[in-house]
C-alpha cells in the first residue's frame, strides 16, 4: 500500500493503524449491496422481464447481510467501522449496536417480502418507471440511517430515503398520487430542514458530528451550550418524520395514494426511522434533556395513540384507516421513550419491530382484499368470507395482532409498556395505551365485519353495480403475506428470544457510555480539537 | 432555436465542452474541478446539442438512456468503495497505484474511480431532466 510506503509520516494520530477484521464489513454490507443492485436495476430498467430477478437477488443478498450483521453484533457487541480509514471524529463512522442491527434486520425482511409481493402488484409499466431501483435505494437509505454513527450522515440518509420514496410515491403519475406526494414532500422537507438546522447548531456547539463524540462531550457543554434548544428542534423534526400527534397530517393524506406494496413498506419503515432517530438522540446523545422533555413526550404519545385510533374509527377508505393505525402505533413507541425505564424502552423497541411487520402485512392484506373486491371503501366492501375463507383467517389473525390481543406479537410490547407506566405511577399513560388498543380493536372489527361478514350482494344493491368476478390471488402476494404473518405469530407465541434481545437493547440504550466506548475504545484516545489548539 | 449560426456551432461547442468536462474531471483530485462539475459541464453540452437539433439526435448520440448512465455511475462509485476490501482496509479507503505509462508516472486511485462514478451520475441525471423538459416543450 502506497500510503505506508511512499511517505514517511506518522499516521497513527489520524488514521486506523490496526486493520479491522473482515467481519466488520458487515456493518456497511447491507447498504453497499443495496446500492450496487440498485445501480444494476437502474441500468436494466427497460428490461422489465429480467429486472425482478436482479432485484430479488439483491434483496436476498441484503437480507443475508442484515442477518450476518445481526448475528455479528449479537455475539461480539457493537460493530464500528470508520470510512476511509480515518479515526472516528474525522471520518464518518458506522456503528451498529443491537438496536440498529435489529431494525436493519427487520428492514431486510420487509424489503424482501415487499420485493416478492411487488412481482404481482407492480405492473411492467411500474417497473419501467423504476420501482425496483427506487425500492433498493430506499431500503439502503433506511438501513444506513439505522446503522450510521454520524449525525450529519443520518441527515444524508434521511434525504436518500426521502428522495427514493418520492419516486415510489408517484409511480404511475396519477392525479391523486401527485396530490399526495406534494403534501408528503412539502411537510417532510420542512422536517428535514429543521433537522439540518439542528445539525448545524450541534456542529457549532460541539465542533463534531460524530454521535459518540457528541455523547461524551454533552456533559461538559451542558452548562454553556443551548442543548435544550437543539433537542427541542430535533424532537420537532423527528416527531414530524414519525407522524406524532400534532404533526401527523401528512401521513393519512399521502399513504393511501401509491401502489399498495409501496404503502405497506412506507408504513413499515419510514415512520420507524423517525422513532429510531428519537431513541438515538434522546438516549444515546442527550439523556439529561430527555428527562426534562419526558412529560411533553408522554403527553404527545398519549394523544398520538388515542387520536390515531379514533381517526381510524372515522375512516371509510381502508387504506386511510391503516394510515391512522400507523400513527396510533407511533404513540405507543413514544410512550416507551417518555418512560425511559428499561422495561419501557424494551417495550418500545419490541413495539417498533411488531409494528413494522404487522403494518406492512396489513397493507399487503388490503392489497389482496382489494384485488378481489375492487373497492377500497368500507361502504361498498363485502362478501369476502364466502369467496375466500382462508383470507378471512389471515385477516383475523392480523387484526388481533394489531389490536394487541393474544396470542400475537402485539400483546407483549403493550404489556411491557403498561407495566412500565404503572411502575412510575403514570396510570393515565397506561390507560391511554389500553384505550387505544380497544379503539383499534373496534376499528379493525369494522373492517372485518364490513368486508368479510357482510354479503356482497346487499352491499352492491345500494351501489347498483355489477359484481366483478373475484380474481385468483397470486402465490407471490399470498406467500409474502403469510411469511410476515408467521413472524408475528412466532413472536406472539414464543416471545422469549425477542424480548431478551429488546431487553439487551434497552440496557444498551440506558448506558450510552458503552456506545461511546465502542467507537472510542478506552486507551486509544485520538487527537481532539482541544489538543490541536496551542 | 434552429438558426443557422447556432446549428453550425453547436456540434463543435458540444464536443469541446465534453472534452473540457473530462479535463475538469481528471484535474479534480488536487485542483478545482472533479466529477460533479465535470458532469454538469457534460450535461450542458448535451443540452446545447439538444436545443440545436432536438431531443432524439441527443438520445441517439449518447446511445444509452441517461438514467442508465446514472446507474452505471452509482455502480462505479460503489465498486470504488468495495475495492478496499481486498487490502483489508475500511470501506472507501483511498488506494493508489503508480504504473509507468510511456515513461510517465501515472497516479491512479480509487478516489478517481469514485469521481468518474460521480461524473456519470450527475451527467446522467441532469441530461435526463434536461431532455425530458425539452421534449415536453415540443408537444
Amino acid at each position: 500500500m502506497a500510503l505506508d510506503a511512499s511517505y514517511d509520516v506518522d499516521i497513527s494520530q489520524a488514521m486506523v493503524v490496526e486493520l479491522p477484521p473482515l467481519a466488520d464489513w458487515l456493518v456497511v454490507a447491507p447498504l453497499v449491496v443495496g446500492f450496487v443492485f440498485g445501480a444494476l436495476c437502474l441500468m436494466t430498467r427497460k428490461d422489465t422481464g429480467r429486472q425482478p430477478f436482479v432485484a430479488i437477488t439483491g434483496l436476498l443478498a441484503m437480507l443475508a447481510a442484515d442477518i450476518g450483521l445481526f448475528w455479528h453484533v449479537y455475539t461480539n457487541g457493537t460493530v464500528v467501522m470508520t470510512m476511509g480509514r480515518w479515526l472516528p471524529p474525522f471520518g464518518i463512522t458506522f456503528a451498529a449496536d443491537m438496536l440498529g442491527a435489529l431494525l436493519a434486520l427487520v428492514t431486510g425482511i420487509l424489503g424482501f417480502a415487499g420485493g416478492v409481493y411487488a412481482l404481482q402488484d407492480i405492473s411492467r409499466t411500474g417497473r419501467r418507471y423504476g420501482f425496483y431501483p427506487f425500492l433498493l435505494l430506499m431500503l439502503s437509505g433506511v438501513t444506513a440511517a439505522f446503522l450510521t454513527g454520524d449525525i450529519f450522515n443520518l441527515y444524508v440518509w434521511f434525504e436518500v430515503l426521502l428522495i427514493a420514496s418520492f419516486g415510489l410515491l408517484v409511480l404511475g403519475s396519477e392525479r391523486e398520487q401527485l396530490d399526495g406526494a406534494t403534501k408528503y414532500a412539502f411537510l417532510n422537507l420542512i422536517a428535514t430542514t429543521l433537522f439540518l438546522l439542528a445539525v448545524a447548531y450541534i456542529y457549532g456547539v460541539f465542533g463534531t458530528l460524530n454521535m459518540a463524540d457528541i455523547s461524551r462531550k454533552a456533559a461538559s457543554v451542558r452548562d454553556s451550550g443551548p442543548l435544550f434548544t437543539i433537542t427541542a428542534m430535533l424532537l420537532f423534526a423527528f416527531a414530524m418524520k414519525a407522524a406524532a400527534f400534532p404533526l401527523n397530517f401528512w401521513l393519512p393524506a399521502s399513504y393511501h395514494t401509491p401502489r399498495i406494496v409501496v404503502s405497506g413498506l412506507f408504513a413499515g419503515l419510514l415512520t420507524k426511522v423517525g422513532v429510531y432517530a428519537l431513541l438515538r438522540i434522546f438516549l444515546t446523545l442527550f439523556g439529561a434533556e430527555r428527562d426534562i422533555l419526558a412529560g411533553t413526550i408522554a403527553v404527545i404519545a398519549a394523544l398520538t395513540m388515542v387520536l390515531g385510533a379514533m381517526g381510524a374509527l372515522a375512516q371509510n377508505d381502508i387504506r386511510r384507516l391503516l394510515g391512522y393505525l400507523v400513527i396510533s402505533g407511533i404513540g405507543s413507541m413514544l410512550a416507551g421513550l417518555a418512560l425511559g425505564s428499561a422495561t419501557g424502552l424494551s417495550g418500545a423497541v419490541l413495539y417498533a419491530v411488531h409494528s413494522m411487520i404487522v403494518m406492512t402485512a396489513l397493507y399487503f392484506l388490503v392489497g389482496i382484499m382489494v384485488e378481489r373486491m375492487k373497492v377500497f371503501t368500507l361502504r361498498e366492501a363485502g362478501g369476502l368470507y364466502s369467496s375466500a375463507p382462508w383470507l378471512a383467517a389471515l385477516a383475523l389473525m392480523l387484526f388481533l395482532s394489531v389490536s394487541g390481543l393474544p396470542p400475537f406479537s402485539g400483546l407483549w410490547p403493550k404489556a411491557l409498556l403498561v407495566k412500565a407506566s404503572l411502575d412510575v405511577g403514570a396510570w393515565w399513560l397506561a390507560f391511554a395505551i389500553l384505550l387505544s388498543g380497544l379503539l383499534t380493536t373496534i376499528a379493525v372489527a369494522r373492517v372485518f365485519a364490513f368486508s368479510f361478514w357482510r354479503e356482497r350482494d346487499t352491499a352492491q344493491k345500494g351501489a347498483g353495480e355489477v359484481q366483478p368476478a373475484p380474481a385468483a390471488t397470486s402465490g407471490a402476494m399470498a406467500g409474502s403475506l403469510t411469511a410476515l404473518l408467521l413472524l408475528t405469530v412466532a413472536v406472539g407465541v414464543y416471545p422469549e428470544p425477542v424480548v431478551r434481545v429488546t431487553d439487551r437493547i434497552a440496557a444498551e440504550l440506558k448506558a450510552p457510555s458503552r456506545y461511546v466506548e465502542a467507537v472510542f475504545p478506552p486507551g486509544s484516545e485520538p487527537l481532539t480539537t482541544e489538543q490541536t489548539e496551542p | 432555436m434552429r438558426t443557422l449560426i447556432f446549428r453550425s456551432v453547436a456540434p463543435y461547442l458540444s464536443s469541446l465542452m465534453i472534452l473540457f468536462s473530462i479535463f475538469v474531471l481528471l484535474r479534480g483530485h488536487n485542483e478545482p474541478g472533479g466529477g460533479f462539475i465535470g458532469g454538469l459541464i457534460a450535461a450542458s453540452a448535451m443540452a446545447i446539442y439538444g436545443i440545436a437539433f432536438g431531443v432524439s439526435p441527443v438520445r441517439r448520440a449518447i446511445r444509452f438512456h441517461p438514467m442508465a448512465l446514472s446507474g452505471f455511475g452509482l455502480f462505479l462509485a460503489s465498486v470504488a468503495g468495495i475495492l478496499s476490501v481486498f487490502p483489508g482496509v475500511p470501506f472507501l479507503t483511498g488506494l493508489w497505484i503508480y504504473p509507468e505509462v510511456f515513461g510517465v508516472e501515472l497516479a491512479l486511485s480509487t478516489p478517481l474511480v469514485f469521481d468518474i462514478g460521480v461524473y456519470f451520475v450527475v451527467f446522467g441525471s441532469i441530461t435526463s431532466t434536461a431532455l425530458a423538459l425539452e421534449e415536453r416543450e415540443r408537444d
